[in-house]
């Protein structure tokens, strides 16, 4: 709404309100209600069809909504404002399963595009912070490479470097270790841990619940389309609570 | 009887030729341009425009080119209004090009994954931004040979221009080759004269392919 409300350190950076939204018919969220704080970390899980994608998907406007509030550093989501959607997305970076990096450029014009046509970015300014951010995801040397040249895994982290090129104050990540070889998901994780400990906000729907227990402030169960549970991860995997939760888990671990 | 030379033949071919290098280059110039916009309008959803130009690409795509290049010329004489062949073919040969060129378009860009413009909108990036440096370069690529399988028809097809008075090289060859009885040999020069238009189209294609991969 205004600036004061984002300054407080009480203020939610993002906030959900009785959020529902179906296809059709078919209602995938039936009344989300979830307050994200600054820095604060969310692992959100469930079986497939239980909306956590959408959820994820809702937050940045990839998906609409029909009934509910959304509000991200305090600005409300508006699909029929061009503007309002481009400066909200501007605050929330999106991370995919399919890393979706733009096969046409290279590495280092990957991680520039963005900055230099939404924010004005100059070029050599550009290039200068994208290959500082290629350092921090362990690719210095990538910068002129092609996307098909890279791994998944590293590929991956050029997608995280180009949402992190935004600097956006939320970061959400869609399943982002899921279409990766398994001796690839560490190099990602670990620099998602590392966002973590830096302060990043993240919203993460995974499948690692290793690196959700390790990682996350609270875990979000979500089930048919509502929050089923939510707590501290110690909390939900030590001592779940409903028989949807402890079934979920016990599935996990055959 | 006048003795026409082989020279008399060629050079009287080449003059027309220069037509239907001016009506193809009226088709691709106007097709493309009025195909992308049509290709815009589509993409973007603007309220009508897919019923719109879906219709308008059943239309120019199910009706000869022949019967349009008369409908243009005589038809629009028929409301009172005077037209020179130049507009009819214009218009003809641009409604004909962008109706097969938008539709070309349009399965190109379906082929680019929504991922990628899922990828450019979280980045917020504008519509236009989106079109321009995303979805488009990548389209532009498999759009290639098509397109270029579709000029090189149009070439071929300006022939039916004769029937509004154009004399270019089909029209010219017909001519010739009722005043020199050497039909054998004015449209093999006609052949020819069509080949060396397109195959260069071809060869460039080729090369764009290889340039943007």
């Amino acid at each position: 709404m205004n600036v004061s409300t984002s300054t407080e350190p009480q203020a939610p950076i993002v906030q959900i309100t009785a959020l529902r939204k179906s296809y059709g018919t078919n209602e995938v969220l039936k009344g989300i209600d979830l307050k994200v704080a600054r820095g604060e970390v969310i692992a959100i899980i469930g079986k497939s069809g239980s909306g956590k994608s959408t959820l994820l998907r809702c937050i940045n406007g990839l998906e609409v909504f029909q009934e509910g509030a959304l509000t991200v550093d305090g600005k409300p989501l508006l699909y029929d404002s061009p503007m309002a959607m481009r400066e909200l997305r501007q605050h929330v970076g999106m991370i995919f399963q399919s890393f979706n990096l733009f096969p046409h450029l290279s590495v280092g014009r990957n991680i520039m595009l963005a900055p230099t046509l939404v924010k004005k970015t100059d070029k050599v300014d550009a290039a200068e912070h994208a290959r500082k951010l290629l350092l921090r995801v362990g690719l210095a040397e990538k910068f002129d490479a092609m996307p098909d040249q890279l791994s998944g895994g590293q590929q991956q982290r050029v997608a995280i470097a180009r949402a992190l090129a935004m600097e956006p104050a939320v970061l959400l990540c869609d399943e982002i270790t899921s279409a990766l070889d398994p001796e690839l998901v560490g190099e990602v994780l670990r620099v998602v841990e590392s966002l973590a400990n830096e302060g990043m906000t993240l919203l993460m729907v995974t499948h690692e619940m290793n690196f959700a227990r390790k990682v996350a402030d609270r875990v979000i169960f979500m089930h048919q389309g509502r929050v089923h549970e939510m707590g501290p991860p110690e909390v939900l995997f030590g001592n779940p609570q409903t028989p949807e939760l402890q079934q979920f888990l016990s599935s996990l671990k055959d | 009887m006048v003795d026409f030379t082989l020279w008399d033949i060629v050079r009287n071919l080449l003059l027309a030729a220069r037509w239907t290098v001016v009506l193809s280059l009226i088709a691709f110039v106007g097709g493309g341009l009025v195909g992308l916009l049509l290709l815009i309008a589509r993409i973007a959803r603007l309220p009508g425009a897919e019923r719109f130009v879906a219709g308008y690409v059943q239309v120019f795509q199910g009706t000869p080119l022949l019967m349009q290049l008369f409908l243009a010329y005589f038809g629009i004489g028929l409301f009172g209004i005077n037209v020179s062949p130049w507009v009819s073919v214009t218009l003809a040969l641009t409604l004909y090009t962008s109706a097969f060129l938008t539709e070309i378009w349009r399965g190109c860009v379906a082929a680019i994954p929504k991922g990628q413009w899922e990828a450019a909108q979280s980045l917020a990036m504008n519509f236009g931004e989106q079109l321009q440096h995303v979805i488009f370069p990548q389209a532009l690529r498999i759009a290639i040979p098509p397109t270029v399988g579709f000029l090189v028809q149009v070439i071929k097809g300006t022939a039916l221009a004769s029937v509004v008075g154009f004399v270019e090289l089909t029209r010219a060859g017909n001519m010739i080759s009722n005043v020199t009885y050497a039909p054998f040999t004015v449209f093999a020069c006609v052949a020819l004269m069509y080949f060396v238009l397109c195959y260069p189209i071809s060869l460039y294609a080729k090369f764009l392919e290889r340039k943007t991969r």
